[in-house]
């Protein structure tokens, strides 16, 4: 099957390593979320995961701006020569950050942490400027910037909005903001615009509506249709029919389908580009990984 | 079902509020055509880039609006008198939790409600959580044989320094771990057994908030003769968000449920339970939740947004979550509230927060 890609836009890897893993993020039990976040405290624990992953040829890393995903930054940066093809997918922000710092200083202060300390930019909100007249682009183009700050002299071919957010604007209709994060991460990171969803079919009404081509898409694609909503039947219509890029997550439906059962299931479904994973033991992501390259049609 | 439309306003846009605003204009049963918020500049970006019609002041709002319903998420101390005026003027009604500070508002509006026979609900979402519905239908099958025991827990990371700037940690304005985390813990525990008839051990202390509490601990007594424990704290920040966990033990088994799991217990096999057996039977939420039109930050929030919608097609009046059962949970508060704590408010506005702050703070 062709790839999806255009001449602009750099084919996806098949495969994509996520970090829910690393941050307590468990949607079965939140036992083993809070188990996998002490095995996780070290850095030292996540990078020798993301090592293993590497070795079975997973290069691109799908993570959150946590603050932990900066110190991970620190080590592909001074390790560059290790990690030659690596490429990180940043998806903003993370949600908790945000809502953490503005509970403790305040909406003010806590956009002043996360954005630029130069001197234009301290001084408009000193002046509240952008907030005054409501600029929400230039607020959301400091926001985004804020948060690649971590992945600077990083490749990040594509930069994602959380689901959290795109759902919200979504549900919002603030459907410019798409276009604006859209044409930012194009503009001043070259890199393609992706957005995580749980709403597929209303968000690519939407993303047609404003002109966006061909859009990257991630979200649960999963034989049990779980958070596919709109349901299992128009998601597989839109994937089959529809122009976008499709990723998929949640694709074991957080282990309610057995694997070779789940992969299966999702690379028969045409079009779907790359498939994203998280998981914590070498032996997991091997059997993963050789499930979807045994399964996936040839690209 | 035909596909009447509602015409709902909605009044205050803060967290709560903007969440509930998202789902609502995303629901084809709903045609939110009104926004209403005293702080200027969200009301602002919400016309200029959400295209909503808004308004600062709420009976501008009903009068200017030909409305069907109000949704209700202003900060606590307010409901009691928006709720009034949308039931006088005949609305369907859905208010954020807790329903009241005081007990008589609720008492008045439940009879108002009724007088007027229009759709109440009050936004318990933990009520539409498939784990906790699980765990409902077992305690509600008698499979667990006598109740004698109900724990209820909930811990999360909201106040870590002696610092606060919002009305959740005014005590005048219905904040604190009291009327946030514990109505959510002491709402299950209505849902899941039934209310307690008295508490007895209070203990409400700060960590580190001036003038609220925030953690809550007290035993409980039921009718049947059962106990209970209610424990909750919200300065814990080893808890990654809010963690809500609710504990049943009968003489033949225990139930244990959270928002993802439900656990179930079984010392003998019961007629009320066909095909469950003895030990232990565990359900996901993966296999217990049911798909929404929408998702936004978990199932139930879009679920319950539905059932309320569901309600006023239907004319259903006693359903999931009315004023009658939210004032169940803030009967059980007044218990835990020590005689001669303030619950009435003094006139401050609600401080003015922003629009990031209200998405997610």
């Amino acid at each position: 099957m062709a790839a999806a890609a255009t001449s602009n836009d750099e084919p996806m890897d098949r495969v994509l390593f996520g970090d829910n893993q690393f941050f307590g993020v468990n949607h079965m039990s939140e036992e083993k979320a809070r188990a996998q976040s002490m095995r996780f405290q070290d850095l030292q624990s996540i990078l020798d995961v993301l090592d293993a992953a590497y070795a079975e040829g997973i290069r691109t890393f799908m993570c959150t701006s946590h603050d932990r995903v900066a110190e991970i930054c620190d080590h592909f940066r001074a390790n560059a020569a290790r990690y030659p093809d690596y490429r990180f997918y940043p998806c903003m922000p993370y949600a908790h950050k945000y809502a953490n710092a503005v509970t403790e200083h305040g909406m003010i202060e806590a956009l002043r942490m996360f954005l630029p300390q130069d001197g234009a930019v301290a001084a408009m909100l000193k002046g509240g400027v952008a907030l005054a007249n409501k600029d929400i682009e230039a607020i959301m183009q400091m926001l985004i910037d804020a948060e690649m700050k971590m992945f600077h002299g990083l490749k990040t071919p594509v930069v994602f909005m959380q689901n959290v957010i795109t759902d919200l604007l979504l549900g919002l209709r603030m459907h410019e903001c798409f276009r604006v994060f859209h044409a930012h991460v194009r503009d001043r990171y070259g890199a393609e615009a992706g957005f995580i969803t749980m709403n597929v079919p209303r968000l690519l009404d939407v993303l047609d509506g404003l002109g966006i081509d061909n859009p990257i898409v991630c979200a649960n694609i999963n034989k049990i249709g779980f958070r596919m909503c709109g349901g299992i039947a128009a998601y597989e219509e839109a994937i089959a029919t529809r122009r976008f890029r499709p990723i998929a997550m949640s694709v074991l439906a957080s282990g309610a389908i057995a694997p070779r059962e789940a992969i299966a299931y999702v690379c028969a479904q045409p079009k779907i580009e790359s498939i994203v994973f998280g998981a914590s033991g070498r032996a997991n992501i091997r059997q993963t990984k050789a499930l979807i390259d045994e399964l996936s049609p040839p690209r | 079902m035909t596909g009447s439309v509602f015409r709902a306003g909605m009044v205050g846009l803060g967290k709560m509020g903007l969440s509930h605003l998202s789902i609502a204009r995303a629901h084809p049963e709903i045609d939110l055509v009104a926004g209403c918020d005293a702080t200027a500049y969200l009301t602002d970006v919400l016309s200029k880039h959400a295209a909503l019609k808004c308004y600062s002041d709420l009976d501008r709002m009903l009068d200017g609006e030909q409305l069907d319903a109000l949704i209700v998420a202003t900060p606590s101390k307010l409901h009691a008198a928006m709720v009034e005026k949308a039931l006088a003027r005949g609305l369907h009604v859905f208010c954020e939790k807790p329903f009241v500070l005081d007990v008589a508002d609720g008492e008045r509006l439940i009879a108002l409600a009724s007088s007027k026979e229009r759709v109440t609900q009050v936004g318990y979402h933990y009520r539409f959580v498939g784990a906790f519905r699980e765990a409902a239908r077992l305690v509600r099958s008698g499979a667990l044989g006598t109740i004698h025991h109900v724990r209820a827990e909930a811990y999360g990371p909201v106040v870590l320094r002696r610092k606060g700037a919002t009305w959740r940690s005014a005590k005048s304005e219905g904040g604190g771990a009291l009327y946030d985390y514990a109505c959510h813990a002491i709402d299950l525990v209505n849902f899941v057994h039934g209310a307690p008839t008295a508490a007895i051990g209070v203990v409400r202390s700060s960590v580190f908030s001036r003038d609220v509490d925030d953690e809550v601990y007290a035993t409980l007594e039921f009718a049947g003769g059962a106990s209970g424990q209610l424990a909750v704290n919200w300065s814990d920040e080893s808890f990654r968000k809010m963690s809500t966990k609710i504990s049943v033990w009968g003489t033949n088994g225990r139930v244990v449920a959270d928002r993802q799991e439900c656990q179930l217990y079984l010392r003998e096999r019961h007629d009320a339970l066909p095909g469950v057996e003895p030990g232990w039977t565990v359900r996901y939420t993966t296999d217990l939740t049911e798909d929404v039109w929408f998702y936004l930050r978990g199932e139930e929030y879009s679920a319950q947004i539905d059932y309320f919608a569901k309600s006023m097609q239907l004319g259903r009046l006693d359903g999931e979550n009315t004023f009658a059962s939210a004032l169940a949970t803030d009967r059980v508060v007044a218990m835990l509230v020590e005689p001669g704590t303030a619950r009435t408010a003094p006139a401050a506005a609600p401080a003015r927060r922003g629009f990031w702050s209200r998405v997610f703070g």
